[in-house]
């Protein structure tokens, strides 16, 4: 399956890599990344591939949350269906 | 690939305007569950409700962590009691103790059935029914019951009315909860999924499963960035567009819900349903479009536009519409609401005018403990006889607050936010709710 995680919060050195590297680990494949900085926030939208992941989405989530709690940004993963739904006919 | 302002806009809508799906809620036909004796229809409801669902909470907080929108309730809904229950001698408030354990048993948040459709007549199960609400409402606490008394094809039965008005007094005084959990419908829907009136209808399939889309804090912020200026074609359009997007999201949970539990799709409810949390209200859209306080002179405009283009942009973003589907207008649960009440703007007769054009009636109402039996069924009456002229859906769920003035809050807790006590008129209307019988089928020609 397909994901979008999405970062926001204030720019510090290594978000980037630390997300990256989590993926890395857990075998998630980055298919697209884009970030910028909006309203001086700090903004990166990954588009994911989960097929070889051998974890659980939920732990993933989880996960996520834990280290969104250490660099004090949040992350997001969300299945892309409910952005195809959503903007897509 | 999706572009990076969609994605921003959608998680936008999710964390900060409120954006979720209300409820997921699964329809259990309980038509195999008559017997002879009350404790057996007990056992097998039990039994039925609590095999049915005993996936639905953890499906949907699966599909919550899979997709990153809230679900805010998940519910059941049953074919009505007295239908089931009609073959068994006995007391039915063990049937509405056994609704509770089951939805206690399966984790959902409301239970909806504990019902009776007597829109032409009562039958004798009917009435038992209809005798038992206020012990039943009184010793459960998320079962919800509904009485449909009115519908374009039968009438009103006025004598439902009459009893109604007595039984939600009865209801009042013996729990303060009660008669938040009862509705009076006319017109009834039968794939309903929002509470207290849902119900399983007689042309419903053995299971299936109906969601409940919300969304008032979107359609605003929508129109706010619309500006003041933005004439009533850029306002519908914008309101359309927005309910395009929200319901899209409702037919995706439903879709997923549906496979993963096995069970089939039913329809997607495109009702916009606000909570009492700030930025959820429906009474605020209708503010954004230019009325500086709802109730005024403009809100009936303003709440005819909202609810028909909220359904023409939600129309075809699913395969099934059904349930209630539109702007719902619960006084207690919306904060602009509650505001518009207590600054004097918004009274009784505004809300009566406004649920003319939208779903689904006098919502959440708190009034004076002091009420009589014959007014509360008088305004059951008033609310039955716009649904049944206009043919749409109606339905009164009506607060009397022993011991309150006009004015005074009541505090319900929770999604059921807190209501000021209204004012109601105080000439009687005795002698009309007792003349009895019925008041016959409208004509469906020669309208004007």
């Amino acid at each position: 399956m397909r994901a979008v995680i999405t970062v926001i919060g204030k720019d510090t050195i290594g978000i980037i890599a630390k997300v990256s590297n989590y993926l890395y680990e857990n075998k998630i494949n980055i298919l697209d990344i884009s970030q910028t900085i909006m309203q001086d926030l700090f903004t990166m939208i990954m588009l994911v591939d989960m097929v070889e992941c051998s974890k659980q989405f939920d732990v993933i989530r989880n996960e996520l949350d834990k280290m969104a709690e250490e660099i004090s940004v949040t992350i997001k993963i969300q299945h892309e269906d409910i952005f195809n739904s959503m903007h897509r006919i | 690939m999706l572009n990076k302002n969609e994605i921003m806009e959608t998680i936008n809508m999710i964390s900060n305007e409120h954006l979720d799906i209300r409820t997921i809620t699964m329809g259990i036909s309980l038509g195999s569950c008559a017997a002879e004796s009350i404790d057996r229809v007990c056992e097998k409801i039990y039994d039925k409700i609590t095999f049915s669902a005993k996936d639905l909470v953890k499906t949907g907080e699966e599909i919550e962590s899979r997709f990153g929108i809230p679900i805010i309730n998940k519910r059941i809904s049953v074919t009505p009691i007295s239908q089931v229950a009609a073959a068994a001698d006995g007391d039915y408030v063990k049937i509405a103790k056994t609704l509770d354990k089951a939805a206690e048993e399966t984790g959902v948040n409301f239970i909806g059935g504990y019902s009776a459709l007597v829109q032409k007549g009562f039958t004798n199960s009917d009435r038992k029914l209809i005798e038992s609400l206020p012990e039943a409402l009184a010793s459960t606490n998320k079962m919800c019951a509904s009485v449909n008394i009115g519908s374009i094809k039968a009438g009103i039965n006025m004598d439902a009315v009459a009893r109604m008005g007595e039984i939600i007094k009865r209801c009042s005084e013996k729990d303060d909860m009660a008669c938040a959990k009862l509705v009076v419908f006319c017109n009834a829907v039968e794939d309903n999924p929002f509470m207290a009136g849902a119900f399983v209808g007689s042309g419903e399939p053995e299971c299936a499963i109906n969601v409940g889309v919300s969304g008032p804090g979107v359609v605003r912020h929508a129109l706010e960035k619309l500006g003041k200026q933005a004439s009533f074609g850029e306002v519908a359009e914008t309101i359309k567009k927005t309910a395009f997007k929200i319901t899209r999201m409702g037919q995706l949970v439903a879709e997923e819900a549906s496979k993963k539990l096995g069970v089939e799709f039913g329809i997607v409810d495109l009702s916009l349903a606000p909570t009492p949390a700030i930025g959820d209200s429906v009474a605020h859209i209708l503010e954004e479009m230019g009325i500086e306080k709802c109730g005024t002179h403009g809100t009936t405009a303003a709440l005819a536009l909202l609810n028909d283009a909220v359904k023409k942009g939600g129309v075809m973003a699913s395969s099934y519409v059904g349930g209630l589907s539109g702007a719902f207008i619960p006084v207690s649960e919306d904060a602009g609401m509650i505001d518009a009440v207590k600054c004097g703007a918004l009274s009784l007769d505004k809300l009566e005018a406004m649920t003319c054009v939208c779903s689904v009636g006098l919502d959440m109402i708190v009034v004076p403990g002091t009420i009589s039996p014959a007014t509360i069924s008088a305004i059951i009456a008033d609310e039955a006889a716009i649904g049944m002229i206009n043919t749409k859906t109606t339905a009164v769920r009506i607060i009397p607050a022993p011991g309150k003035q006009v004015g005074e809050i009541v505090d319900f807790g929770g999604l059921l936010g807190q209501g000021p006590v209204m004012n109601i008129n105080p000439y009687g209307s005795e002698d009309f709710i007792k003349r009895g019988g019925r008041i016959p089928a409208p004509l469906n020609s020669l309208k004007n």
